[in-house]
């Protein structure tokens, strides 16, 4: 054996004796026959603190009024006064138990044997010649003539595989449509006007006055069924925000993706997908609440600030014929959190806005 | 009425032992022996807690409504009347404030939650601390570790049924944390959301997997766990008798069943109290989950803080690097990747196999049952410490919006200071605690050889003050001469007398280098020789002196007060 031993320190140190246990000295009830019956006197009374408990739970529930319902504050108290009662109907239960056992039964410790855990040497024999046995009469033991290596590799095969003939389904259920690249896309297209969050109300460039910022959704967003809704949602909120045009600076090739200082700025964090939703005007800094990502909107919301990398995609935006401020087209990057393949397959994907569902 | 009460007992023993042979396994239990310490209540706590889940947990299924079907409300709340929302939200709110008492189950539940999670973490700086994770529990140990991990699971599940904004965002922060995972990232959340996020499909996924899978699990090995203690019979505090053949203790019956038994109803009774009076996740005051809202201060239940704690710590470009690569087209965000997976799964890792890297270290192959006093491992209570505290700092982080708002500090300086802290205060700590635990050996030493401080001074004639000691009880003594005194591993060479380098040198040179860590330093305890010599000095040394001289002066003051007494006294005649 190469493994090195050193197991000395199991024994104690030499000369040292163990004392044995502390001499145990009798509590006041042992002694004293009046603090005995004091003890049990405090037990029963905290057993019986313990029904008053249940009685007030049960006469809250009865009696206290919750009303409709519709105030706060009176279905707490309720709660508070059923939960009181649990209270007292339960702990008592337990101090007294405990008190009765610290007080009235014995505190005498005593003292067990333990055994080696490792079985004995026959039973291990035992154990391995029954195995070896078993695997005789299975004829599939190494020690027999017949060694069956056929039938022992299609049994590990067939077993190993067969749990794929149930995963594969189900987890292939579960997935949907499978159809991933759903996550590039968004309910922006060209020409979609921009909505306030939540009442889907349009929005013309004049409403924008300066420093202001909108919570944008796309029109037509709120008319989806509810599932959509959510999914489109997740992906499509956007802020709008107005600031000096002098204060801005323009990232190159975004030069008419704005419109007379108005940006449109995507609203899910490009670290773990948060909404962005904190906006402060004299610095023109977005932060996310959950991990404080910040982005200097007045600089293509590059990051200034947190975890998160990329900045925030922007939306280009123009205004139509009657005023109302319009996508010019989708985000040209998927929103959100970045994932492994964010950057592959074809963007101008167009059929996955149809879903199977 | 007793003597009847006695034979229907008898009769229904009999019957139920005819049929099950049930009076070998009373025999075996009933008077079993466990030993008293209030620290081995943690794990306790974590049973009850879990007792309680299921009680309230049952009661919580009947009202719920695990579907993310838009409803509009029109229940009893009316602030949120005509809201939209899914039927899980609505049904929260019925339950929260149509159902006389259903809010109080609702704030049990989420508060036995937090407790349950708290006492595991509890229970498991105990055992690691005492090392009554060493042979023959490393097995109990990682049972206990899967049964955490459960944990976290079945309170992160439970957390995202009512469908609230918080639990939403939340649910979207996971999911952000698995588009990151490389190649398979984007499809385990398309699998996970049925679609694209958030989907209809999983509310009544987490439903399933809160309420029967985790629970069933953890279930199961809570069993197994709680067996394991019985087959091992529990660990004991180092004292005189106690050794690692022996258990010393009460028995199971009558003295645990009312300790343990009655011990249920405290925790009941507490958490009762509590989340009577304290209101926890207001699901009414954050609306249903929308993806576009948000609140500023917006936290997880305290267990998830950590992860979100290095997700907020981990900046997306240090030093001007990115932290997010883009390799030949795919990306690989590390500012996600690095905090919220690699981080914590190294740091559980270390938990789960944390017996066996010191079983290495140690070399020790024995059962070990005594437990160790934390200081007498430095190394290890060290390790514990600074993992703490790398958990504390965290869970700070990951509530560093609440903690700047109350300190009135900057958030972007709390969380700059706990960059550099997380490198920095986990080795710092481990340093100092080791120092604190080799100082109290040290104090140990000098307490067996020199005994207790009495606070009696004595001055000598030619002028010198001593103190005078009282010698240590053999109790005290035996507690602090006898632990395990482990030296650093010596291994064989690597090369024999023949000049062949043999099998496995690399490995023990490893475990050697490992001790070498933990045991190199040490305060070796007092030996018996020390021990005889400090005794023989103290009989006749100074301080057995001072201490006869002490004894003299006193009764000389004595003396002098009783005739001072007697002067007044007659005086007072006098008069």
């Amino acid at each position: 054996m190469s493994t090195p031993e050193n197991t000395p320190e199991n024994e104690p140190q030499e000369g040292f004796v163990d004392p044995g246990l502390p001499e145990h000295r009798p509590r006041r009830g042992d002694v004293e026959p009046k603090a005995n019956k004091r003890a049990e006197r405090q037990v029963a009374a905290l057993f019986g603190l313990s029904i008053v408990g249940t009685v007030i739970a049960l006469v809250a529930y009865f009696t206290m009024d919750t009303g409709d319902g519709s105030d706060v504050s009176t279905i707490q108290s309720v709660n508070m006064w059923i939960g009181l009662g649990i209270f007292l109907a339960m702990a008592p239960i337990g101090f007294g138990a405990i008190h009765w056992a610290k007080t009235l039964m014995r505190d005498h410790e005593m003292v067990e044997e333990r055994h080696e855990l490792r079985s004995s040497d026959e039973s291990r024999a035992g154990a391995i010649q029954n195995l070896k046995d078993g695997a005789e009469d299975s004829g599939l033991g190494s020690t027999g003539t017949k060694r069956r290596s056929v039938l022992k590799g299609s049994l590990i095969t067939a077993v190993a595989i067969a749990p794929l003939a149930v995963l594969v389904p189900q987890i292939g259920n579960m997935g949907g449509d499978w159809n991933v690249s759903k996550f590039r896309h968004t309910m922006w297209s060209p020409g979609t006007r921009l909505a306030r969050d939540p009442d889907g109300e349009l929005i013309k460039a004049s409403d924008v006055t300066m420093g202001s910022v909108f919570h944008v959704i796309p029109d037509g967003l709120n008319d989806l069924d509810h599932h959509h809704k959510m999914v489109e949602k997740a992906k499509a909120v956007v802020l709008l925000i107005r600031m000096n045009p002098e204060d801005m600076k323009i990232p190159a090739g975004r030069e008419d993706w704005s419109f007379d200082g108005i940006v449109a700025y995507s609203k899910i964090c490009t670290h773990v997908g948060c909404p962005v939703a904190l906006y402060e005007q004299q610095t023109h800094h977005l932060l996310c609440p959950c991990h404080q990502s910040t982005f200097d909107v007045a600089d293509g919301a590059k990051v200034v600030f947190g975890p998160a990398k990329r900045p925030l995609p922007q939306l280009p935006i123009a205004v139509d014929d009657e005023g109302y401020i319009v996508a010019q087209n989708d985000f040209d990057e998927p929103i959100g959190a970045s994932y492994w393949d964010r950057l592959k397959g074809d963007s101008s994907n167009a059929d996955v806005q149809e879903d199977s569902h | 009425m007793g003597a009847k009460v006695n034979s229907a007992a008898a009769g229904t023993a009999n019957y139920v032992d005819e049929r099950t042979s049930i009076g070998g396994f009373v025999k075996f239990f009933a008077r079993k022996l466990f030993p008293d310490h209030w620290s081995f209540m943690l794990g306790e706590i974590a049973l009850y807690a879990f007792i309680i889940l299921l009680i309230s947990g049952v009661f919580l299924t009947a009202f719920f409504v695990p579907s993310m079907t838009e409803v509009h409300y029109e229940g009893a709340y009316e602030t949120m009347h005509g809201v939209a929302m899914t039927e899980a939200f609505a049904s929260t709110l019925k339950t929260s404030f149509e159902v006389p008492g259903g809010l109080l189950i609702r704030q049990i539940h989420h508060w036995s939650a937090l407790l349950f999670l708290a006492a595991i973490m509890t229970h498991m700086c105990r055992v690691f601390f005492t090392g009554a994770f060493r042979k023959p529990r490393e097995l109990n140990w990682l049972i206990g570790f899967t049964l955490m991990i459960l944990g976290l699971a079945a309170g992160f599940t439970g957390y995202s049924l009512p469908d609230d904004v918080l639990s939403g965002n939340g649910l979207r922060i996971i999911d952000g944390v698995i588009k990151g995972v490389p190649l398979i990232g984007t499809y385990i959340s398309y699998w996970l959301f049925g679609g694209e996020y958030p989907g209809v499909d999983i509310i009544p996924r987490l439903f399933t997997a809160h309420v029967l899978l985790v629970p069933a699990l953890i279930l199961a090995l809570i069993g197994l766990h709680l067996f394991l203690v019985f087959l091992h019979k529990h660990t004991q505090y180092p004292g005189g008798g106690k050794t690692h053949k022996n258990v010393v203790g009460l028995p199971l019956f009558p003295v645990y069943t009312a300790k343990a038994g009655g011990f249920f109803f405290v925790v009941f009774g507490i958490v009762a109290l509590v989340a009577s009076v304290f209101t926890i996740n207001p699901v009414w005051n954050y609306g249903p989950y929308d993806p576009s809202p948000v609140s500023a201060g917006t936290q997880p239940d305290w267990y998830i803080l950590f992860v979100d704690g290095a997700l907020r710590l981990m900046p997306g470009w240090v030093f001007g690097l990115p932290m997010e690569w883009e390799i030949f087209g795919y990306t690989l965000s590390m500012n996600i990747l690095l905090p919220a997976v690699i981080i914590p799964g190294l740091f559980f890792a270390i938990i789960a196999l944390y017996p066996w890297i010191e079983a290495w270290a140690t070399g020790d192959k024995g059962e070990r049952h005594v437990l160790d006093r934390p200081r007498n491992v430095p190394v290890r209570t060290g390790i514990g410490v600074a993992m703490i505290v790398f958990y504390v700092i965290l869970v700070i982080e990951g509530s560093n919006d609440i903690v700047a708002n109350l300190f009135h500090l900057s958030l972007n300086d709390l969380t700059i200071f706990f960059q550099w802290a997380i490198f920095i205060l986990p080795p710092l700590s481990f340093w100092i605690t080791k120092r604190i635990c080799m100082g109290l050996q040290r104090k140990d030493r000098e307490l067996v050889l020199h005994g207790h401080e009495s606070g009696t001074i004595v001055r000598h004639e030619n002028g010198e003050y001593i103190e005078v000691h009282t010698p240590l009880n053999e109790q005290e003594v035996w507690l602090r001469v006898n632990y395990p005194n482990h030296k650093p591993l010596e291994i064989e060479p690597e090369y024999n007398d023949l000049g062949v380098r043999r099998k496995g040198y690399k490995w023990d040179r490893f475990k050697q280098k490992l001790s070498h860590f933990y045991y190199e330093e040490r305060v070796e305890p007092v030996t018996w020789e020390e021990y005889q010599e400090a005794l023989h000095h103290h009989e006749h040394g100074p301080s057995a002196q001072g201490k006869q001289e002490a004894a003299e002066a006193e009764q000389a003051d004595d003396r002098l007060k009783e005739e001072w007494d007697k002067v007044e006294s007659s005086q007072d005649s006098t008069k």
